[in-house]
């Protein structure tokens, strides 16, 4: 009866250790490199695309769940999922396959941060 | 020593410099890194488990769904001004999180609202994250013809 | 030579100094003339409210110096953010004369400069000459949005919230009577140099070649020696910024160990693996302006040489990959 407990908890342990995993492969790019924000971002984000590319990310997704679609290499195998599933279709939507998958982030990301713009103003900041 | 002659740097002086750089934490930093990453993709994965027991979601819809609330949660905790301190200390930890996008979303729009609606808070909205979408749909579309043609 | 001499001795006569919260939890915080408890001043915009300080600035240095505002001829003044607008804005509220100067850190000790030239010739009596900087309206010209949650590198200084003014004078002197208001006796106007530094995080290392630069020329054309003053207090070099000045200027055979202080490393209580310490035109504009000041008035100091360095790049500049040129102005400043 324990059983159905015990997936969750494995399912969290997975997603856990994945995520933190990709985290920490970014700040050791960091650490070494010293790329920004927006740099690491793009890099990670395209390692989702390749990856994906070559039919990679999916088992990492299958296995870790959101250990793997959270992370912005997450994003990167959204766009190329779904680029892949419109080349199915024909050229129209090989064209169109990318950003129509990730559409809802991107409109999640413009409409709330429109929202949270339109509430709050920055802060000055103390350290 | 003027430097007015640009290709006699400094070599010398800036190994110098570089020899003061205080030491990188490496451990801290990773530890840091690797903890909050996993609770952000663990707090993914608690949306995740209550979308699919709740509304019965999945596949793609469930995915989608879960994106958009992790960036709800990334621009609410940005406006409440405690993204950035997060990300202070956790490094790559509250970046690569599809939190992290959120917040370079959400940042330039609340910082630039004071220059306007239209060239503030629109223009400047994807000055941090623009990169991703521009390169995201690029790559992505690459895949999609070369698999095409293939 | 770069160095000028003022014989008709230029006095300083008040100063005006106003900063942040996070200022006054550090040295300059009982020194100050005001000490903000919210940084946005009651304005909306950070840029306003580095306007509404470097006001503050300017009307407290008239005030403090006994003056009004009719007194005044010139007010020289600049500050970091694009086209100088915290000055400018500034001086359309008043009622004289206004030369805007960029020089970006080094801004205060170019004014100070500046202003004891002019008097120094006879063209004007009353200056007033000030700058300031405000950490978050700089932090969104030059780095990022105040929200976006990146780190800070270790190299990092802190752009100092503060407006510091000096009011400077010309009292006569010469016929024997003392005047308690230090004088500004020299000033050595600095070369900008460049060793290559790219790091836009690494400013202290930037700016500290052409401050040694000054540094070294002021006290060869002068003939005087390190040890001649009290103290030197250099601009805003941070903490790293500091160790290495030490290193330059003790290569050529200069020792300031004993003497030396920074303002960006005095301002803030400096965890050195952490962060450097303070930068901005206001950190040496405050910490001269109050701290240094008060020092000079009550005769703890008699003889400080003041050199302000400027790290002379902008996001366009740094974009590009160009390395980051330094500027450093020395003005001395002695009672006497």
């Amino acid at each position: 009866m324990y059983e159905p407990y015990l997936q969750l908890l494995w399912g969290f342990l997975k997603a856990f250790v994945v995520g933190g995993a990709i985290c920490m492969i970014a700040q050791i790019v960091i650490n070494f490199t010293d790329l920004t924000a927006g740099k690491i971002l793009v890099t990670f984000m395209l390692a989702g695309v390749v990856l994906q590319g070559l039919g990679l990310y999916q088992y990492l997704v299958d296995f870790a769940g959101a250990g793997a679609t959270v992370p912005i290499s997450g994003f990167g195998y959204l766009l190329a999922n779904g680029a892949i599933k419109g080349a199915e279709k024909g050229f129209f939507g090989a064209f169109t396959g990318a950003l129509s998958s990730a559409s809802a982030g991107i409109s999640a990301a413009v409409i709330f941060s429109f929202l949270m713009a339109m509430v709050f103003k920055s802060k000055s900041k103390k350290n | 020593m003027t430097g007015k002659n640009r290709e006699n740097y400094n070599k010398n002086y800036i190994a110098y410099v570089n020899s003061f750089d205080p030491p990188t934490k490496h451990f801290k930093n990773c530890f840091r890194a690797f903890i909050v990453g996993g609770f952000i993709c663990c707090i993914g994965q608690a949306i995740r488990v209550i979308f699919e027991e709740a509304f019965g979601l999945y596949g793609d819809e469930l995915s989608a769904a879960v994106s958009i609330a992790l960036i709800f949660l990334g621009t609410l905790l940005t406006g409440f001004g405690v993204y950035d301190r997060i990300g202070r200390n956790a490094g790559a930890g509250s970046i690569v999180p599809i939190t992290g996008f959120a917040n370079s979303v959400a940042s330039p729009a609340i910082e630039f609202k004071t220059e306007g609606l239209v060239y503030g808070l629109a223009a400047k909205m994807f000055v941090v994250a623009g990169p991703i979408i521009v390169y995201g749909v690029l790559a992505g579309t690459a895949v999609g013809l070369i698999y095409l043609f293939l | 030579m770069q160095t000028v001499v003022f014989d008709k001795k230029p006095r300083i006569i008040g100063t005006g100094t106003i900063a942040g919260p996070k200022e006054c939890a550090g040295v300059v915080g009982k020194y100050v003339d005001k000490s903000l408890t919210d940084d946005t001043f009651g304005e909306s915009t950070y840029e306003k409210a580095e306007c509404k300080m470097l006001s503050y600035a300017v009307s407290k240095a008239i005030e403090n110096a006994g003056r009004t505002e009719k007194d005044v001829d010139l007010l020289v003044s600049g500050d970091l953010l694009n086209q100088i607008i915290s000055a400018s804005f500034t001086a359309r509220d008043y009622d004289f004369p206004f030369l805007g100067v960029y020089g970006a850190c080094s801004t205060m000790a170019e004014s100070m400069a500046i202003a004891a030239a002019f008097i120094n010739a006879g063209y004007y009596k009353n200056i007033v000459a000030a700058t300031g900087s405000h950490f978050s309206s700089a932090e969104r010209q030059y780095r990022y949005p105040l929200e976006l949650g990146n780190t800070r590198p270790p190299q990092a200084q802190w752009t100092v919230t503060g407006a510091g003014g000096a009011f400077i004078s010309y009292m006569g002197g010469g016929n024997g009577k003392k005047i308690n208001a230090p004088a500004i006796t020299m000033a050595t106007f600095g070369k900008v140099v460049d060793f290559g530094i790219t790091d836009v995080n690494n400013m202290g290392a930037a700016m500290c070649p052409s401050c040694a630069h000054t540094l070294l020329t002021h006290l060869t054309e002068t003939g005087r020696s390190a040890d001649y003053y009290d103290l030197i207090v250099t601009g805003d070099l941070g903490a790293l910024g500091s160790r290495i000045l030490k290193d330059l200027t003790w290569e050529k055979g200069v020792d300031i160990a004993d003497n030396h202080v920074d303002c960006g490393e005095i301002i803030y209580n400096v965890i050195e693996d952490e962060f450097q310490g303070g930068s901005g035109a206001g950190c040496s504009a405050v910490v001269f302006n109050s701290y240094i000041m008060d020092k000079l008035k009550t005769g703890a100091l008699n003889r400080v040489l003041f050199i302000a360095t400027g790290a002379l790049l902008s996001t366009v500049s740094s974009g590009q990959g160009e390395s980051i040129p330094g500027i450093a102005h020395a003005v001395a400043i002695e009672n006497i």
